[in-house]
């Protein structure tokens, strides 16, 4: 299993690691992750507006790039997979982004949607298996009771993110149980944390992380975990009382004993 | 504003941002599930009816285009596929590519910053405060 | 060639408004072997009508045009019009200048010319038209009912009450459908179980009638007067005519852990189990699903403690064959799931349910006893909330883009129960419009907000979350324009109501035409509501729509109305407008046959004058005219060109082309 793999900015400084133990876990389960040579910064929101064309053309190089090299591309954060995925969206099926793109970018071979974007989650869901995950686990996290934080990017809009139900998720329970612990439904962890917010609007974002928090903690979670390198700094910086958040790779790694 | 400024405005307002607001039912759901609707003073719902009326002007001042916290739940939920988020998108990027209307500025950033703040949050707020 | 009259109608300004009628008539009156050619305000109108017939005696007219509304209007109007004047009926041709060109052009001389297109069309094609006679098939003089709900038992009882047999196949252990769950019926707020039951015992107890419970109906051949079903009856494992109901087994059988469907899950059942008190049959049935003798072969303590033998654990399914003349579908409907909604938190909380499940909750023989309790705890709860247009009115794909049309009625009846039977409580109902157009239906919404307090408000929720013992609601007020939350201890959600999952399977087997929603279509939306297009296929109940049970009662009797008329034939009249295989010039290959969605067309071996004063056998295919629907799809499958359609020949098709190509 090889994939091209978008690490993103934040994961080469705040979020080391994020990226430190996606590695480990990938090359313990056997997964090859090529870091794609000449990436760039996604633009860490999606742009809606339909002429926004230019705040785009990053996640295109990207994709024409993982294209070009012949594999899906991996990515591992949510705001990265939000934005490369709807971009990739766009660039299958909006004639007039799909254009003006092209005719600004002068690649070799127009680009038009044709990687696959997979998040790492998605990896191990759809091609290694979470039965098969659960196998190669050799500390199982027995009896640890883990809420999964989705967020809003990797679930909405969910006709274009395909990632899961977006109301009744379920792949980091799953995720969960493969890695021995137990899940933690609670109502919020595909509510919005107020992490876009921080700079703006400060109380809010304490507002919204505090709601998370809590309702995890009313259904009995110990801890945490997320895709999120700007939910996991909201989560714990923001929210009121301290609930341990991780990223989920830090679990998985702990869980294959590779940390 | 001039009547067919503004008509023009509501014009661009519906094609950038790829929004029929007519498809509205006004259920309300919008604003039901928007986690910032306490810090709006015209809430999803309002976007969509305004932006339908040409009211355009009354929304490039509100303090909601700040606030929406990009979440997409009134989006995921409308049961009628409106996207009230991507009007209010469209809105805020009709007053910031206003010259000198950025709402937020370079010299501002060090003092938000703290230790832990990953970068994602300062690219983010650029992209969608400032041109 | 035909001395042809042409009529064009005004059809008031429908069409006279857009096409210029006299320029029509004029037109058309040169065209070659058009002898009379008029116009006139109402062509349907009696003094219309007289026109033709008179038109047709003193021009002695071999065929006649009329320029008109669509040949689905009035078509059968004018052919008993030519008929009375001595013309056969279909020397009578109709060209759609109101549908097909008023009502969609704005430009006069642009509609004008092409209603003289249309009309020249048809002016070709009766020049080849032949006349034709309709044949006589007979008519089986019973009916068969697909499904046992209200709409099921009304039609059936009133089929019965005239006289003919009828059957009723439910798929169910019991007769009775949605409305053995429900508590109470709105707006009288009598108890459903006292009205519908004795309608399920008379429906058992009278003699025309014979219930196939637990049965499926597996195909259907034939055609209207003449259906062939093949009725599957499923194995109970418990001998219909020989168990008494007296309810032991249920109370002795060690699988206990069966969740309850007449309570929707809300308690348990055992693997053998009669689903209500006043079920009808009332006999016990084994799930094959949970006994552990049908699945291990080992326990057997129902077939101990029946006194009465009736248990059998042998049983096989058993198939019926019956000839009817008519079907009604009655296939009713059952709430959406609700996975994509998880906003509102039902799989997180059992406190948060659907409207039927409430009724469950609120209903004497419900898992509580009447008395409402809180699913989670069992407490008594103090605030409600309830959710309307929960998947109604959706765009999106995992909701209904059509109103359910009962969710404000029984919500109404619901919050008003609630605050009547437990005063303490508090009752919230979000709507985005109350809808009550019904007798004495407005007067029960208000009769919740004046006299017992509900609180209406205008608004949606967006999300519930189970926190500490509580559902947080979060709503919004669109009235004082603010988001509000309430700490609620049950929340009930108004989930859309869609066609039962067989619908599709049936109409299929039975050829009857669906919507994108798959509900039943009916033969016209105005004037023909309970007939299929399909003949001899009549709709009864929410299989054509959402209604309630007033409506759905009254659907039925008028499902009945229109079988008991054509059961009370001793025949009928066929469609002369049917294919016939052309036999010297059919090569035997079959395709007909294969394409045929009526199974109207055989093979047999005939002898046909060969070389040299021989005769060879060649097998060609014959088209049976009584099965024959007259859709044309064989015409086009034959590779020969053996199959032409009566009335609507290849040839006359062409001459149309061509008039329209000229």
């Amino acid at each position: 299993m090889v994939f091209s793999y978008f690490p993103g900015c934040t994961l080469k400084t705040k979020a080391k690691d994020l990226d430190l133990y996606t590695r480990k876990s990938a090359e313990a389960l056997g997964i090859t992750l090529e870091e794609l040579p000449d990436w760039q910064c996604c633009g860490a929101v999606y742009p809606q507006a339909k002429d926004e064309i230019a705040t785009k053309l990053s996640s295109i190089r990207s994709l024409a790039s993982a294209r070009d090299l012949g594999y899906s591309l991996v990515t591992v954060c949510s705001a990265c997979h939000h934005v490369i995925k709807r971009v990739n969206h766009d660039m299958q099926t909006d004639e007039d982004i799909v254009l003006r793109a092209n005719n600004y970018l002068q690649l070799d071979t127009p680009y038009h949607g044709e990687t696959k974007v997979l998040h790492y989650l998605e990896v191990l869901r759809d091609e290694l298996g979470f039965d098969e995950l659960a196998k190669r686990v050799k500390n199982p996290l027995t009896g640890r009771k883990i809420g999964a934080y989705y967020g809003c990017l990797l679930l909405r809009p969910s006709g274009e993110m395909q990632f899961d139900n977006p109301e009744k998720p379920t792949i980091l329970e799953d995720f969960i149980r493969a890695i021995g612990a137990e899940p933690v439904i609670y109502a919020n962890r595909n509510e919005c944390c107020g992490g876009y917010i921080t700079l703006e609007n400060k109380p809010l974002a304490v507002k919204k992380a505090s709601a998370v928090t809590a309702s995890a903690r009313a259904n009995g979670a110990d801890c945490l975990i997320t895709a999120c390198p700007l939910c996991l700094y909201n989560l714990k910086e923001n929210a009121e009382g301290d609930m341990p958040v991780y990223y989920f790779t830090e679990l998985l790694a702990e869980a294959l004993g590779v940390k | 504003m001039q009547k067919n400024q503004e008509l023009e405005l509501t014009a661009t307002i519906k094609r950038i941002s790829g929004v029929n607001p007519r498809l509205c039912m006004k259920c309300g759901k919008c604003s039901a599930t928007c986690p910032a609707f306490d810090e709006m003073d015209y809430h999803p719902h309002q976007f969509v009816d305004l932006v339908d009326k040409g009211q355009i002007e009354k929304l490039m001042n509100s303090k909601g285009i700040w606030n929406c916290l990009s979440c997409f739940a009134c989006l995921e939920r409308c049961p009628r596929m409106v996207e009230p988020a991507k009007l209010i998108e469209a809105v805020r990027l009709a007053v910031i590519r206003q010259q000198g209307q950025n709402h937020l500025k370079p010299e501002q950033i060090p003092d938000l910053l703290d230790e832990n703040l990953p970068q994602q949050a300062i690219t983010s707020a650029f992209r969608k405060y400032a041109k | 060639m035909q001395r042809i009259g042409v009529f064009v109608c005004w059809c008031g300004t429908n069409i006279a408004a857009t096409v210029d009628v006299k320029a029509v008539a004029e037109a058309l009156g040169k065209e070659p072997g058009v002898v009379f050619a008029t116009d006139y305000q109402y062509m349907c109108s009696q003094a219309g009508q007289d026109m033709i017939r008179d038109a047709i005696k003193e021009h002695n007219l071999g065929g006649v045009v009329i320029c008109s509304c669509s040949p689905r209007m009035h078509e059968t109007t004018f052919r008993k019009t030519a008929e009375k004047a001595g013309l056969n009926p279909y020397m009578v041709e109709i060209a759609n200048i109101r549908e097909q060109c008023s009502w969609i052009h704005k430009d006069m001389p642009t509609a004008t010319e092409k209603a003289v297109i249309l009309g020249r069309a048809a002016i070709a094609k009766v020049h080849l038209n032949a006349p034709l006679t309709a044949g006589e098939s007979p008519v089986t003089k019973r009916a068969l009912v697909i499904g046992g709900g209200i709409a099921g038992i009304q039609t059936a009882l009133d089929i019965a009450d005239a006289g003919f047999p009828v059957d009723i196949v439910e798929k169910k252990p019991t007769i009775g459908g949605k409305m053995t769950q429900i508590d109470k019926t709105f707006p009288t707020l009598d108890c459903a179980a006292c009205i519908l039951t004795p309608k399920m015992v008379e429906a058992a107890q009278n003699e025309n009638i014979r219930i196939f419970s637990y049965s499926e109906v597996d195909s259907v051949k034939g055609f209207v007067g003449n259906f062939h079903a093949t009725i599957r009856r499923k194995a109970r494992y418990v001998k219909e005519d020989v168990c008494t109901g007296c309810g032991l087994c249920t109370e002795k059988c060690p699988q206990k852990k069966v969740p309850n469907e007449f309570n929707l899950g809300l308690d348990n059942r055992r693997a053998i189990y009669i689903p209500f008190a006043q079920a009808v049959p009332k006999v016990a049935t084994i799930d094959p699903n949970y006994c552990t003798m049908l699945k291990s072969g080992k326990c057997g303590v129902c077939a101990k403690v029946c006194t009465a033998g009736a248990i059998d654990y042998k049983q096989k399914d058993e198939f019926i064959e019956e000839d009817y003349g008519a079907i009604v579908v009655a296939t009713g409907f059952n709430p959406i799931k609700l996975d994509r909604y998880d906003e509102y938190a039902y799989s997180q909380s059992p406190d948060v349910v659907t409207s039927l499940e409430f009724e469950r909750l609120m209903n004497a023989a419900g898992p509580t006893a009447g008395t409402l309790l809180r699913p989670s705890d069992g407490e008594h709860p103090h605030t409600l909330v309830f959710v309307q247009c929960v998947g109604s009115r959706e765009t999106r794909d995992c909701g209904k883009p059509y109103c359910s049309k009962i969710c404000c009625m029984y919500t109404a009846k619901h919050a008003m129960l609630c605050r009547e039977k437990y005063p303490d409580t508090e009752v919230y109902v979000f709507y985005i419009d109350v809808r009550t157009p019904g007798k004495n239906f407005d007067e029960f919404y208000r009769r919740a907000v004046e006299e017992y307090g509900v609180h209406y408000i205008k608004g949606m929720v967006g999300k519930v979350v189970p926190e500490n013992g509580k559902l947080k609601v979060q709503a919004s007020d669109l009235l004082s324009n603010e988001q509000i939350h309430i700490d609620a201890d049950m929340v009930i959600l108004a989930a859309a109501i869609e066609p039962d999952e067989s619908a599709r399977s049936i109409a299929t087997m039975l050829t009857a035409s669906m919507d994108t929603n798959d509900f039943f279509t009916e033969a016209h939306p105005k004037l023909r509501p309970v007939e299929s297009p399909t003949a001899g296929i009549f709709l009864s109940g929410v299989c054509q729509g959402p209604k309630d049970i007033p409506e759905t009662v009254a659907q039925a009797g008028a499902a009945a109305s229109k079988v008991i008329g054509l059961l009370a034939k001793d025949h009928l009249m066929c469609n002369p407008c049917v294919a016939e295989a052309n036999e010297l010039m059919c090569n035997g290959c079959s395709s007909c046959e294969k394409v045929c969605p009526y199974g109207a067309i055989t093979y047999s071996d005939k002898e046909f004058p060969g070389p040299n004063r021989t005769r060879v056998l060649r097998r060609v295919a014959s088209v049976n005219p009584a099965v024959c629907q007259g859709c044309g799809a064989c015409t086009v499958a034959c590779p020969s060109g053996a199959m032409d359609l009566k009335g609507f020949s290849t040839s006359q098709i062409m001459a149309e082309v061509d008039a329209i190509c000229k």
